[in-house]
């Protein structure tokens, strides 16, 4: 039996990146909030410190900071027709727990949507007509636009003092920044990181191809900076231990580096560890939630009444807890009814290796966002007439990490094992590098999450599965931008290339990306979305549904920037108008 | 050991309470009158009561937080207005007694533990004030245990002789040769704030050595440092405002607080008013320096090792050449903290790491961590030594002996690695 | 050094509660570090698998004129000590049933936590060696001989029995790179040659001052979470 603890004013399904956002805006307007996070208190100093944390095995290898699938994880197929599958063992994502959330172990790739992305069914049926949009693709907008959250994803860049050259600025354009890009309101808080040979020779080569080269906009900080919470960060060491870690000399952004020194000073936010939410609990109308119920380490189940609920966990735990909570209506691919587990995407990333003779690289000098790009191909930045796909992706040259067991770039025809493995593997390593796409991923009507039949989690509920492949909008996109790639590639004058792709079928085994999207959709109308478009549920107004759960596709960029302003964007709604007026903020 | 320094304010890893006065109405009947009870808050700050008068996991100043001192343990004194256990029922002179000569409304003599041979220079009128603020707070009823001393300091008249040997009542005498904001400084740093208890060495009778008043001294395993105007390890090189973001914010340019001053930083200064910081800093850069010593030149084999081990480990944070990060990372090239005297704080930090002080002003909690556990004591040796002597920096090197008999020591009150 | 913001629930509920306004539970000398490798001697293999281990993972990254293989660099001893530890329990996987095969998109299904896969498909390559390699363990088989049998493990030709050859095949490997280049505290990367034979300078921290240097070689030697020579006065 459940006991039931006193009643708080904001309840937060989790503690990553959202979680923080939200605690800092609700406790700065004078709310109470609570915090529920099933992992640990973590701090730099002690938890990732550099005086261990550059441990490539147990961080990367035995995921020390990641999630454990013997806790939660899902089940997995291509197809409807197939079984799926128990994820056993992390492998293609690597969501994170405990205080701070993924975040902590990200690279630091902090990107904008485009303008195109948040309307992208009514510009692109408006510039190529609806028939360029196949059947299967469930593409929909987003029910707000890129304008109504600039000043948010300028919120979010300046509370991580985002290192970038800005492109656009109020409409100006400014050289070395990405012309392409939505306007902005203000430059980057900081500049640009500087490059290492690699990218610099990739940036070289892209512009003599009359490409638009621009650096990545980074996380890692170029130089100091204290962001508006009046918290600083120090200035990046390009050491290599970025995705995967924890940043051990805060010069990442991160909830530690950046807003829970300030959360841990207001006395209206309360934490509390080791605690996983089980359940979101409704009253008998259905409409109302009255709280959660969540299980501690001791295995001890307590119901936490709350006014307001917001769920800030990973996306793929957003959408499972509202399934096994049984909120919404769950989605059916046979018939298109339903929206709980839509539109899940995913990230598309075949890669162009590069291998020099001669230019020593040294791969290991270097930082999850240091890297060159071009955005060419890009969301609708190119004309797709007769291509037989939609959106795009960013090609990139990043210098993120030399770490050995995980860098392991070989020629065409290396022999993957032996002493000619062993040879390519010495020859190659200090002279090669990759260039990779961050390809988008369109929804498609058999591509979804829903509750597990078979097997079931350590707390007795099913397990969420996933069916999800690459459909031929991404195949055809992958097939165009290898060419790309290759492209600039040779422009660089290697000594040879390989091309990388990915698929034909998504294989979950190999780490491409940790960008799950979806499934519980953001839009302008209930029959097509699970929340509106501050994030609110359509059918229980005291119930906000916070990350990239929302995404109704993926983007061709890493997802955190968005991610963010979209919770800063809801954070805004729910201050100024949810809370002095209870109620839904859209009417249906 | 920790001989010399019976006034010993702050140490245990367990001091709680912090930062958690509730400054609302007034609370619990009591007239008020704002301004003196305003001007109070603001002394009980500068003189740092709630540190020692809070137990850990107690409510705020009602006292029996164990002070450990060379000669015994103490339990502090509850201070809230309990009629019966706390000073509910004590008169103004009485509280003026106490704080004047060191003797309790029932005239038992106090230890000095308080810092009554400080707290005797204060003004009459502001330690009514202090009373009028700690009358407002809400009374805690919470019986003081029964110090640990052994025979014959169980004795309080022992303190009688003590008091005639060491200590003279005496309200602060202002130099009229002075500013006004020397005279504020000097009430302050020689009277509430009672910097000397930690910053002055101590004889063995736990009495300051007046002639090397606020030159540094070892308390509770860390250094406190130099306070004087020597340029190398004491404050020749601060700017009255390097001092007065220091004591504001827990860091300032040049360096960053850690060890038992974060926390007077977070209880004390860091609520004072920036003019009486200013007053502090004037009064502190007013000091003489310290007479010169010239440290032993270190071995060049463990320089060399300590240079390989501080690129390796340390350059990541504290940068290649010693000198931090502004505001974020403690510079090491020319700290008076790096250099001072005695090497304790320094391996100290090596050893267990650090937590700064954090505060409204400034909300980072950038730890130092831990090297204790992966570096032996030769190496902490070599890496101390050579940022003592790195880049300009001057200062005795340090033995693993120092090391190792340090690191038992703090292992003895944190537990094993 | 306040830590008093962690305190039990009054509610009696035992879960940590760390509350604003009175600091984050920071602790002294406390740091999440890594266990290092303490036996110097095998605890899990029995003889004869050690005997396979080194000689298959001999194989896999032979010694040659570039530098030491796998076995000098002690990755058998780290791949046993991996298999006595929570890698080899599955410690942190989803294992639970049922069990299917499923498809290579899938991922790894075996019902054999790592330590009994391991146990299972050494037992039935010996065998297997044994058998069609005139009475031969694989261990004290021609180099040759050796690569076949790990090439019709990769392609999973061979019939193990319970333990599947590929799933074995890839868990071998991929323990082999990680006892090879992993830092030496685990066994493997034995004087840190691994990452001397590539140039991978180890766990450093710093390179501001190389950023810019753009096709110069660095210029420090490896070093490892506990250190390198350079870091002993004495040495």
């Amino acid at each position: 039996m459940a006991q039931r603890l006193p009643s708080v004013d904001v309840l937060l399904v989790g503690f990553g990146w959202t979680g923080a956002i939200m605690a800092q805006e609700l406790t700065e307007a004078g709310h109470d909030v609570l915090a529920l996070e099933r992992g640990s208190w973590r701090d730099t100093g002690t938890d990732f410190a550099p005086s261990f944390i550059q441990d490539e095995l147990r961080y990367r290898y035995h995921g020390h900071l990641f999630e454990q699938t013997a806790q939660e994880t899902l089940t997995f197929r291509n197809t409807p027709d197939q079984t799926a599958l128990p994820m056993r063992r992390l492998g293609s994502f690597l969501p994170g727990t405990g205080v701070g959330g993924s975040i902590l172990h990200w690279n630091g790739q902090a990107f904008r949507f485009l303008p195109y992305d948040f309307e992208i069914r009514r510009q692109t049926a408006a510039r190529y007509g609806e028939a360029m949009i196949p059947a299967d693709m469930t593409l929909q907008d987003w029910g707000v636009t890129y304008d109504e959250l600039e000043p948010h994803y300028m919120r979010w860049e300046e509370l991580c003092g985002i290192a970038g050259q800005a492109g656009n600025v109020k409409g100006q354009k400014l050289p070395g920044g990405n012309p392409f890009e939505g306007q902005r309101s203000k430059p980057y808080p900081t500049p640009p990181m500087k490059q290492t040979y690699g990218p610099a020779l990739f940036g070289e080569a892209a512009g003599s191809l009359k490409l638009h080269p621009f650096p990545c906009p980074s996380g890692n900080m170029s130089q100091a900076y204290t962001n508006p919470l009046g918290v600083s960060m120090a200035p990046c060491t390009y050491c290599g231990f970025c995705e995967k870690f924890g940043c051990g000399n805060y010069s990442k952004a991160s909830v530690q580096t950046t807003i829970l020194p300030v959360l841990m000073q207001n006395k209206n936010f309360t934490l509390r560890t080791e605690c996983e939410v089980t359940r979101i609990n409704l009253d008998a109308s259905g409409t109302h939630a009255t709280g959660v119920t969540y299980v501690d380490a001791h295995g001890n189940e307590f119901e936490q009444p709350a006014e307001l609920v917001i769920v800030c966990a990973y996306i793929l735990h957003n959408v499972h807890l509202l399934m096994t909570s049984g909120i919404g209506t769950k989605y059916d691919p046979a018939t298109g009814q339903g929206t709980l587990g839509k539109n899940y995407c995913y990230q598309l990333t075949p890669s162009v290796d590069v291998f020099f003779e001669d230019k020593v690289l040294n791969p290991f000098v270097g930082a999850g966002a240091l890297g060159m790009i071009v955005d060419d191909w890009n969301g609708d930045n190119f004309d797709h007439t007769g291509l037989g796909f939609i959106h795009g992706g960013y090609i990139a040259a990043y210098m993120t990490t030399g770490r050995p067991i995980e860098t392991e770039l070989l020629p065409e025809g290396t022999p993957k094992w032996g002493a000619k493995w062993k040879q390519a593997f010495v020859k190659n390593y200090l002279t090669s590098m990759s260039i990779s796409l961050m390809g988008a991923v369109m929804p498609n009507k058999v591509n979804y999450l829903d509750l597990d039949p078979t097997y079931r989690d350590v707390y007795g509920r099913p397990l969420m599965r996933m069916t999800y492949d690459f459909k031929q909008n991404e195949l055809k996109l992958q097939d165009f931008a290898l060419g790309k790639m290759a492209d600039i590639a040779k422009a660089m004058h290697p000594r040879e290339i390989k091309k990388s792709p990915r698929g034909p079928h998504y294989d979950i085994v190999p780490y491409q990306s940790t960008h799950n999207t979806g499934g519980a959709v953001m839009g302008v109308s209930r029959r097509e979305s699970v929340v509106n478009r501050y994030l609110q549920h359509w059918d229980v107004s005291n119930l906000f549904v916070v990350g990239a759960s929302a995404f109704p596709h993926n983007s061709g960029y890493n997802p955190t920037g968005t991610v963010s302003a979209l919770a800063l964007w809801a954070a805004e709604a729910i201050r100024s108008q949810y809370l002095k007026h209870p109620g839904p903020l859209v009417q249906s | 050991m920790n001989r010399r320094a019976l006034l010993v304010l702050i140490a245990s890893t367990t001091l709680t309470g912090a930062g958690m006065l509730a400054f609302g109405p007034l609370a619990h009947g009591q007239i008020g009158d704002f301004a003196k009870q305003e001007r109070g808050r603001q002394l009980v700050a500068a003189g740092d009561c709630v540190a020692c008068h809070t137990a850990p996991d107690g409510k705020p100043f009602a006292g029996n937080r164990a002070i450990e001192t060379p000669f015994g343990t103490i339990y502090s004194a509850n201070i809230t207005p309990d009629a019966e256990t706390g000073l509910g029922a004590w008169t103004e002179a009485q509280f003026y007694r106490a704080m004047h000569e060191g003797i309790a409304s029932d005239g038992r003599r106090l230890y000095p533990a308080f810092p009554y041979p400080w707290f005797t220079k204060a003004t009459r009128e502001d330690v009514d004030d202090i009373r009028a603020y700690l009358r407002t707070l809400e009374p805690v009823r919470s019986v003081q245990r029964a110090n640990e001393f052994p025979w014959p300091l169980n004795h309080r008249i022992a303190m009688a002789g003590w008091n005639g040997l060491f200590f003279t009542p005496g309200e602060f005498k202002p130099d009229k040769n002075r500013s006004t904001e020397w005279n504020r400084g000097a009430y302050l740093v020689e009277g509430l704030a009672h910097c000397g208890a930690c910053h002055t060495p101590k004889d063995v009778f736990g009495a300051d050595k007046t002639s090397q008043s606020y030159q540094g001294s070892e308390v509770q395993n860390w250094f406190a440092p130099n306070l004087t105007g020597d340029s190398r390890t004491g404050l020749g090189g601060w700017s009255e405002q390097d001092i007065v973001s220091l004591l504001k914010a827990g860091h300032n340019d040049r360096t960053t607080v850690y060890g038992p001053m974060a926390e007077v930083v977070k209880d004390s200064t860091s609520k004072m008013t920036d003019a009486d910081l200013k007053a502090i800093a004037v009064y502190l850069k007013s000091l003489p320096a310290s007479p010169a010593d010239t440290p032993a030149a270190p071995a060049g084999n463990v320089m060399s090792a300590g240079k390989n081990i501080y690129l390796d480990q340390c350059s990541a944070c504290h940068q290649l050449g010693g000198d931090g990060v502004k505001n974020i990372f403690p510079s090491l090239k020319g700290s008076a903290a790096v250099q001072s005297r005695l090497p304790l704080s320094v391996v100290r930090l090596i050893l267990n790491g650090g937590h700064p002080a954090s505060g409204p002003g400034s909300p980072n909690a950038l730890s130092m961590p831990s090297f204790g556990w992966k570096l032996s004591d030769n190496q902490v040796a070599a890496v101390a030594t050579y940022i003592r002597n790195a880049w300009g920096n001057t200062a005795d090197p340090v033995s693993a002996t120092d090391v190792k008999d340090l690191r038992q020591r703090v292992e003895a009150v944190n537990g094993a690695y | 050094m306040a830590t008093a913001s962690v305190v039990l629930m009054p509610s009696g509920a035992p879960a940590r509660e760390i509350k604003g306004r009175v600091d984050d539970p920071w602790l002294p000398h406390q740091a999440d570090a890594p266990a290092p490798l303490q036996d110097p001697g095998y605890v899990f293999f029995t003889p004869e698998e050690a005997a396979f281990v080194e000689a298959a993972t001999e194989r896999l990254i032979p010694e040659d004129d570039l530098g030491p293989g796998a076995k000098t660099c002690g990755v058998p001893l780290f791949i046993d000590h991996q298999l006595a530890g929570a890698f080899g329990r599955a410690g942190s996987w989803y294992m639970q049933g049922p069990w299917g095969k499923g498809q290579d998109t899938q991922g790894f299904q075996s019902r054999m936590m790592p330590s009994a896969l391991y146990r299972a498909a050494i037992k039935a390559i010996d065998e297997h060696a044994v058998s069609s390699e005139a009475g031969k363990l694989f261990a004290d088989l021609p180099a040759e001989a050796q690569d076949a049998i790990l090439s019709d493990l990769e392609r999973g030709k061979l019939d193990l029995g319970g333990a599947d050859a590929k799933t074995f095949f890839k868990m071998l490997w991929q323990n082999t790179k990680e006892g090879m280049f992993s830092d030496p505290i685990y066994g493997g990367n034995k004087d840190m040659a691994g990452w001397k034979m590539l140039g991978f300078p180890g766990v450093r921290y710093n390179y501001l001052d190389w950023v810019d240097r753009h096709g110069e070689h660095y210029d420090q030697p490896p070093v490892g979470i506990r250190g390198r020579p350079g870091w002993n006065s004495t040495g």
